[in-house]
């Protein structure tokens, strides 16, 4: 497909241009001109009064599509424990796996796994496709990838779906070009087209600032990684069985290039500000450098931590490993508190994606209640003893 | 020893905004950066270097010609070569066609023992296109890279994981993509950046790299933007009051609970 602009119907009018996400459309001449930086998404089709901009298909020979059939889920599994995001790609891969009308189905690879199938049937799986030998044992780029592309290249699947882990985002890019196809990562929201039964992945890109629908119409599968935590999980229900088939296994030296000497897991005392889902961050407001000791007894009734702006670092009141902001970490908590925080932009930027924002500052204007959730005007040092107290409660 | 950084310039999006009426995204002013985990990679490669004098770093990039800017200040930093693949014909590239792009470009430099990539860009988060490259490239290959260690022939990695990281032994040629645990890129030196000005930077287009159009740009790209837009803008927040502290403080924990987030 191509945008293309109809001469004799453009106007000039520039709307298109101010529409397109991209800055890819210059006027010139009162014609629209599409450079390099368009990526085809069709913003500029819709918003054109004139309808002088077309989206045109390509000519590509079209490769025939109708032989892959159903909806794999990679059912990732570490030391012999199915990762949750399985269960949520189950519950999503059941829905898209119903309105096209075909089967649910789950790719378990793994060393003495068979007995996770089970499980998988539980969560709705019909077949699940085993890869059981010692050399799969522990996650390896090659290991997992040549197996996987052989099973895809010989039951073609339709759809696969893999979580967005740091294995699911090792494993499917090398698989893509492998199998030779189309790969949208981390994927927040996917969908059937009802016309024509092909997957839309819909995908946030610019740091959240724009979502992006994806689409992988001449080639099969259609895969998608998915981020953890955003699906429903599927429903548990042990009476479900199904299909067990065994994978073909056998490795020639030199197939897996990798080796994995130990795996090492750290256990962090002192929460990252990146991994608390509880923060309280202070500001200049906080007025004194002790006033951290009140955020901090509200942090661990929360089971959070504390953080801090840039200007308290400045000031030596805090620790630069602590600071949230542009120049800091960005977060995204379940819940931020902003504590004598005015707002700067910069801080803004390192929060806004937090699920919950709540603001307490003495000043009413301060811009921080603009991106807030909850704002509550009063002196810190007041509402703070009355959360923790009602938190008691 | 030679290596290969992959490089991308990306908008800092950081920087970006909506603008809150037309609720599109407002790009002007918004300045154009080395993609922050591509830095820890050049960072690992000078490094290298550093510890291995007679090590070669050769920077390579896809883009628009402005692009260029970002590489000289790659050989500010310290980077011997680098090289631009820009063309037409590669615009509207996903990350299939990214990568078929960037490999026939590092096949036609010969003789390299490593290729050192970011985890992912900034602009599109995929952490698609170092992975895929290996593919292309038939070199074993290593994501999300927070340790490096090179020793007869091999490296010995440090990759990251959600709880802790898994120790890989990998044989060279291999590519590896870097993330910010790394290490703390350096500034450019003063001399550095004086010195990039007087260095060439090598432009290939489709046919340089042995690519027809139709296997480059939006004609090779499985994938396809069917539409974007943005995201539905946070609603107005509210604000909580009461007569006493304790009644805002209780007004607030309930509402907290009833949306069981705490």
């Amino acid at each position: 497909m191509a945008i293309k602009v109809i001469e004799e119907k453009c106007v000039g009018c520039a709307k298109c241009q101010k529409s397109c996400p991209f800055d890819a459309i210059t006027i010139e001449d009162k014609i629209a001109v599409i450079g390099d930086a368009c990526t085809n998404c069709g913003t500029c089709v819709d918003v054109c009064p004139t309808d002088a901009i077309i989206q045109e298909g390509t000519e590509k020979v079209v490769k025939d599509l109708s032989m892959y059939k159903g909806v794999w889920v990679f059912a990732e599994q570490r030391e012999g424990k199915i990762m949750p995001v399985v269960f949520e790609l189950l519950g999503e891969g059941k829905k898209l796996a119903a309105e096209i009308g075909t089967e649910l189905c789950a790719i378990l690879c793994g060393s003495n796994i068979a007995g996770l199938a089970d499980e998988l049937f539980a969560y709705g799986a019909e077949k699940v496709y085993l890869a059981d030998a010692p050399e799969l044992e522990k996650y390896t780029t090659d290991g997992y990838s040549k197996v996987i592309n052989e099973a895809i290249g010989h039951y073609k699947p339709e759809i696969v779906l893999y979580g967005a882990t740091h294995i699911g985002r090792d494993l499917a890019p090398c698989l893509a070009v492998k199998v030779n196809t189309g790969l949208t990562a981390d994927c927040t929201k996917l969908e059937i087209d009802p016309d024509d039964k092909k997957i839309r992945q819909t995908r946030p890109a610019f740091g959240g600032n724009l979502m992006a629908t994806i689409v992988c119409p001449g080639s099969r599968p259609q895969m998608s990684t998915v981020r953890p935590g955003v699906m429903d999980k599927a429903a548990y229900d042990p009476t479900q069985k199904g299909e067990v088939i065994k994978l073909n296994t056998a490795f020639a030296e030199g197939d897996i290039r990798t080796k994995v000497l130990e795996i090492v897991k750290t256990t962090t005392e002192n929460i990252s500000i990146s991994d608390a889902d509880f923060i309280v961050a202070g500001g200049m407001g906080l007025g004194k450098p002790e006033g951290f000791e009140l955020l901090k007894q509200l942090a661990d009734k929360l089971g959070g931590t504390v953080a801090t702006s840039r200007a308290c670092v400045d000031a030596g009141w805090a620790d630069h490993a602590i600071q949230v902001g542009q120049t800091g970490t960005t977060v995204k908590p379940k819940i931020y508190f902003a504590c004598g925080i005015s707002g700067a932009i910069q801080h803004i930027a390192g929060m806004q994606d937090s699920d919950i924002i709540i603001a307490i500052n003495k000043n009413e204007n301060a811009p921080i209640f603009e991106v807030a959730d909850y704002g509550i005007v009063g002196d810190l040092y007041k509402v703070i003893p009355a959360i923790i107290e009602e938190l008691n409660k | 020893m030679r290596i290969l950084v992959c490089a991308k310039q990306v908008p800092d999006t950081n920087e970006v905004r909506i603008d809150p009426v037309k609720g599109t995204m407002i790009r002007e002013g918004v300045p154009s950066i080395l993609n922050p985990d591509d830095a820890n990679a050049l960072e690992a490669a000078l490094a290298i270097k550093d510890e291995n004098p007679g090590t070669e770093v050769i920077v390579m990039t896809m883009g628009p010609p402005q692009a260029a800017e970002m590489l000289r200040e790659c050989l500010a930093m310290g980077a011997d070569e680098a090289y631009l693949l820009s063309d037409r014909a590669f615009g509207g590239a996903d990350t299939w066609a990214t990568s078929a792009t960037l490999a026939a470009g590092i096949k036609k430099i010969k003789k390299i023992d490593m290729v050192l990539a970011g985890r992912q860009a900034i602009d599109g988060d995929t952490a698609q296109v170092g992975s895929q490259i290996a593919q292309r490239l038939k070199m074993p290959v290593v994501t999300y890279v927070e340790d490096i260690k090179i020793a007869d022939k091999k490296a010995i990695v440090h990759r990251q994981m959600e709880d802790g990281y898994e120790v890989i032994e990998v044989e060279l040629p291999c590519l590896l993509t870097c993330v910010k645990e790394l290490n703390e890129p350096r500034y450019m030196s003063i001399r550095g950046i004086m010195e990039a000005y007087e260095q060439p930077i090598t432009t290939w287009n489709h046919e340089d790299i042995g690519l027809s159009p139709e296997a480059c740009g939006l004609n090779a790209s499985p994938t396809q933007v069917f539409r974007s837009f943005t995201p539905p803008a946070k609603g107005g927040g509210e604000m909580i009051t009461g007569t006493t502290v304790s009644e805002i403080a209780g007004s607030l924990v309930s509402k907290l609970k009833e949306k069981h987030i705490i």
